[in-house]
């Protein structure tokens, strides 16, 4: 069996970022597998810009910001397999990988990184009413649809989920030429980033309606209309507040689901809010050698934050590779009082870096409130936030010299006043 | 045999029970076609139901149904593997909830036995439960019938489609019957695309089947299409229970069935409601929260959050409650009515209508007839070395384009040059599962889409979900 010192599954941001930086970490041997006929994931299909400001502070489409990645990865040399589907990881590191080329390939790894990326949820799981007629389409699949094979999907277009993938594509579509009605939001806020509801939405005229959802889907073998309805504080809708939008294409931009079907087979622990492995503060899951970063870790609201986490991702398995193997006492990490989950889970304080960011998301909108952490039930930190939602994701550091003294059995992030 | 027909049968409706009569009429010297107002086959009653091979015990003891029933359920475990269509023999259970109701449980053993059932026990509720742990304590016994199965359907009529086809019954989709009319001895139907002309006719047209047979028939039928809905769960929930639960009807209704399907998701229904309009296969609020809360009855621990999609299906509900087969009026077989235990019994059916044609028209079987047909390799469940061989002989089934299904290019690439052929992505879903998974054709409708129009040599635009009217994209950029 051919062996591999890290293999590398997606070849999205977070795949690429993870390969450079273990290459640059000192491992010669790092492969990517992808599944699509090229490097760089969604944001192929991601051809706005708004990409990189953090990282480049330069405004970059999605394209361009994949190409600095993929850019070095030819540079630098790192292999990688394209239109190859990994069929299999198994807990003792083995990746059996299909390909058109190859044919069934069994390989092993010294260190795995999975970074599968996350996908939409589809209309079924949304159990939307009515029938069941060509013209739905999640957000995303229109966007490749339109910005990659060339199609228009619609003229006139319904959106149910204000994610950011629906929000640009109200944008899009407007822009070339269809009539977005309006955009529905079941919850009481938005799902998306602020800056993509002022651009996408308000800059060109299209409503968004809070609170209200998608009741009956009309139209036998093309979508006709939808009618939509006001919902309550229980997400119910509220009889007799239905209105029927006449439309020919549903977008559904209702959330975004880590794709850790191969994390599963491996027997890798998820983690039941995120939908993504549980990690330490390396990034490393519960089984040794198995990394996770990117959207199937959690899904980011912006790619930056994919790439700086993947770079870790891809750092902690070189140090594996090489032998430091992250281990000792573990100190539990967990949110609560609206905060939802914390990412990483769980901190090694002897093998621990300097200082470790934690990433969560908030359950609602918080308007200046704080976010606290407390060790063992002692707050030790507490920040002031002027505006808090879900759409965003929250950040907050835990540095190592911080358990000198006494090292906590549980760290806990918390909105407060 | 009758050179003043184009045919000397003509089948009107391709789904499970038509592809079954051609399947079988096709075995004969016959010339045989097959007419559907779909794009493909099994569009219509075959393709939304239970997906249950009923072992026989519901139906009446000397009704076509019952007779219909055990032998088809025989038929299917054998042309399973003759055919290759996926079926399981899983065993099934008819949960009892009051212990006033033993009697009808009891009733329910006697019929099986007299149906000629095998196998069949009275299970306590403990038995139950060791047998299957999610079902509820509410349970107080259970029928068990061990040869109750579950099966494609899917795959079941496109196998006797292809079968049929194999001995050279032709099939015409999009094409719509109009009117039937005398011809001499025999028929004209009238279509949307011409008129065909046949010595027979076998009328398999589901929820239609009462409009075309009153079209020559001096006795009327009514049919009324009975909606049911149903909610699918992703694959991870598949094992909840190993065996199909029923309910005992009580005061709670008829009930409602939990079961892994053939390919290992879980399958939570049907709800009940009659319609007028027999194309209202939409879903209702409603109707998916009765069943969701019905089916809770039995198996309390179903994961609503793992649901992957809902769909409703049309039954056709005779008046009479029995099947109608058999020769209405000369020349003219029916084959309506045929609501469950239809999917189960399609085969015997198809057989049953074969002998009575073929015995009328004097038709002797067909020398070296077309029995055994292969699959589309399922290449995602080959052995590595199988896997890699045929991606060898061909890289297409190399190429993964339904990632949740495993589904390769080359079985979609297969589907379409099958005869019959897939024509639609409807039509592919169904042959090879592309877009059946958990995402719901999300990653893989626009690689589904594009080899579809090259296959068929139509652009993007004329790619269709179903039926003309359902094109995916409206135009180039």
């Amino acid at each position: 069996m051919t062996q591999h010192d890290i293999i590398i599954i997606g070849g999205g941001p977070a795949g690429l970022a993870a390969a450079i930086a273990a290459r640059k970490a000192g491992i010669g041997d790092v492969l990517i597998l992808e599944r699509d006929d090229k490097l760089g994931g969604i944001l192929n299909q991601c051809i706005h810009n708004g990409f990189g400001l953090h990282t480049f502070g330069a405004e970059l489409t999605g394209p361009e910001y994949a190409e600095r990645y993929s850019d070095q990865v030819e540079e630098l040399g790192i292999p990688y397999k394209l239109r190859t589907i990994v069929a299999d990881v198994s807990e003792n590191r083995e990746v059996t990988y299909v390909n058109s080329t190859e044919g069934v390939v069994t390989v092993k790894a010294g260190a795995i990184v999975l970074a599968m990326g996350c996908r939409e949820r589809p209309r079924g799981a949304l159990g939307l009413p009515g029938y069941r007629p060509a013209g739905i389409f999640t957000a995303g699949t229109a966007q490749r649809l339109m910005n990659v094979e060339g199609y228009s999907v619609g003229k006139k277009v319904f959106i149910l989920g204000s994610g950011d993938i629906g929000l640009i594509m109200a944008r899009r579509m407007t822009l070339e030429g269809a009539q977005v009605c309006c955009v529905a939001e079941l919850m009481p806020y938005s799902g998306g980033l602020n800056r993509n509801i002022v651009q996408c939405l308000r800059d060109f005229n299209i409503p968004l309606l809070l609170s209200h959802t998608v009741t009956k889907i009309h139209g036998k073998y093309r979508v006709e209309g939808v009618t939509v309805s006001q919902v309550d504080g229980n997400r119910r809708p509220i009889p007799g507040t239905e209105e029927f939008y006449e439309c020919d294409t549903l977008l559904l931009s209702c959330g975004l689901l880590p794709e850790n079907e191969l994390s599963r087979q491996a027997g890798v622990g998820i983690d039941r809010v995120t939908g993504g492995p549980v990690v330490d503060d390396s990034l490393m899951t519960d089984i040794p050698g198995v990394f996770a970063c990117g959207n199937v870790l959690h899904v980011h609201d912006l790619v930056d934050y994919v790439s700086e986490e993947a770079s870790r991702a891809g750092e902690h398995a070189a140090r594996f590779v090489k032998g430091s193997v992250p281990e000792g006492r573990e100190i539990r990490l967990e949110g609560s009082g609206g905060v939802r989950y914390t990412v990483p889970q769980l901190i090694r304080p002897d093998t621990m870096a300097d200082s470790v960011v934690v990433r969560f998301r908030v359950a609602d909108v918080y308007r200046d409130k704080s976010i606290a952490v407390y060790y063992d039930g002692v707050r030790v930190q507490k920040r002031k936030k002027r505006i808090m939602a879900p759409g965003e994701m929250e950040q907050i550091t835990i540095r190592k010299d911080g358990f000198a003294a006494s090292v906590p059995e549980k760290i806990t992030v918390t909105v407060e006043d | 045999m009758n050179d003043n027909f184009d045919f000397d049968v003509c089948v009107i409706g391709a789904g499970v029970v038509g592809c079954a009569a051609a399947m079988m009429l096709g075995r004969y010297e016959l010339s045989v076609c097959v007419v559907e107002r779909a794009e493909d086959v099994c569009s219509g009653t075959s393709k939304a139901n239970s997906a249950i091979v009923h072992a026989g015990y519901d139906a009446k003891p000397g009704t076509l149904k019952a007779r219909m029933n055990v032998r088809g359920a025989a038929m299917i475990r054998e042309l399973s593997r003759t055919l290759d269509f996926s079926y399981r023999e899983n065993g099934s259970l008819v949960l009892c909830f009051d212990e006033k109701d033993m009697p009808k449980l009891n009733e329910l053993y006697e019929r099986g036995i007299k149906n000629g059932v095998e196998g069949l026990r009275i299970l306590t509720g403990e038995e139950v439960r060791r047998l299957e742990p999610a079902v509820s304590d509410k349970a107080v016994a259970a029928l068990l019938a061990p040869t109750a199965g579950i099966v494609c359907p899917f795959g079941m009529t496109v196998a006797f489609a292809e079968n049929a086809a194999a001995n050279g019954v032709e099939f015409r989709r999009l094409t719509t019957v109009t009117g039937v009319e005398r011809r001499g001895e025999g028929f004209t139907v009238k279509t949307d695309r011409g008129d065909i002309t046949s010595r027979f006719i076998v009328n398999a047209a589901g929820v239609y089947s009462d409009v075309i047979h009153n079209m020559i028939c001096e006795n009327k039928l009514h049919i009324t299409p009975r909606r049911g809905e149903y909610v699918l769960l992703d694959k991870q929930t598949g094992e909840l229970v190993s065996h199909t639960v029923f309910q005992l009807p009580g005061a709670y209704g008829k009930g409602v069935l939990v079961t892994p399907t053939v390919h290992g998701n879980l399958l939570v229904g049907p709800s009940a409601e009659d319609c007028g309009d027999p194309e209202d296969t939409e879903t209702t609020a409603e109707g998916t929260a009765s069943v969701k809360q019905r089916a809770l009855l039995s198996v309390p621990s179903v994961p609503y959050n793992m649901t992957i999609t809902g769909f409703a299906g049309l039954r056709a509900h005779e008046d009479g409650d029995d099947f109608i087969i058999g020769e209405s009026a000369p020349g003219f077989f029916d084959a309506a009515g045929i609501e469950s235990p239809g999917l189960t019994s399609a085969p015997a059916i198809g057989e049953y209508i074969a002998e009575l044609i073929a015995k009328k028209a004097d038709a002797r079987p067909r020398e070296n007839a077309v029995t055994e047909r292969r699959g589309i390799p399922r290449v995602s469940e080959l052995p590595a070395e199988e896997r890699s061989r045929l991606i060898k002989e061909d890289p297409a089934y190399g190429v993964i384009v339904c990632r949740c299904e495993n589904v390769s290019e080359g079985e979609i690439v297969a589907a379409i040059r099958r005869n019959p052929g897939a024509v639609s992505l409807d039509g592919v879903k169904r042959r090879v599962r592309q877009g059946m998974g958990r995402c719901q054709a999300g990653f893989c409708t626009p690689a589904a889409a594009a080899i579809l129009s090259r296959e068929l040599g139509i652009p993007m635009e004329e790619v269709r979900k179903n039926i003309p009217g359902s094109e995916l994209i409206k135009e180039r950029i």
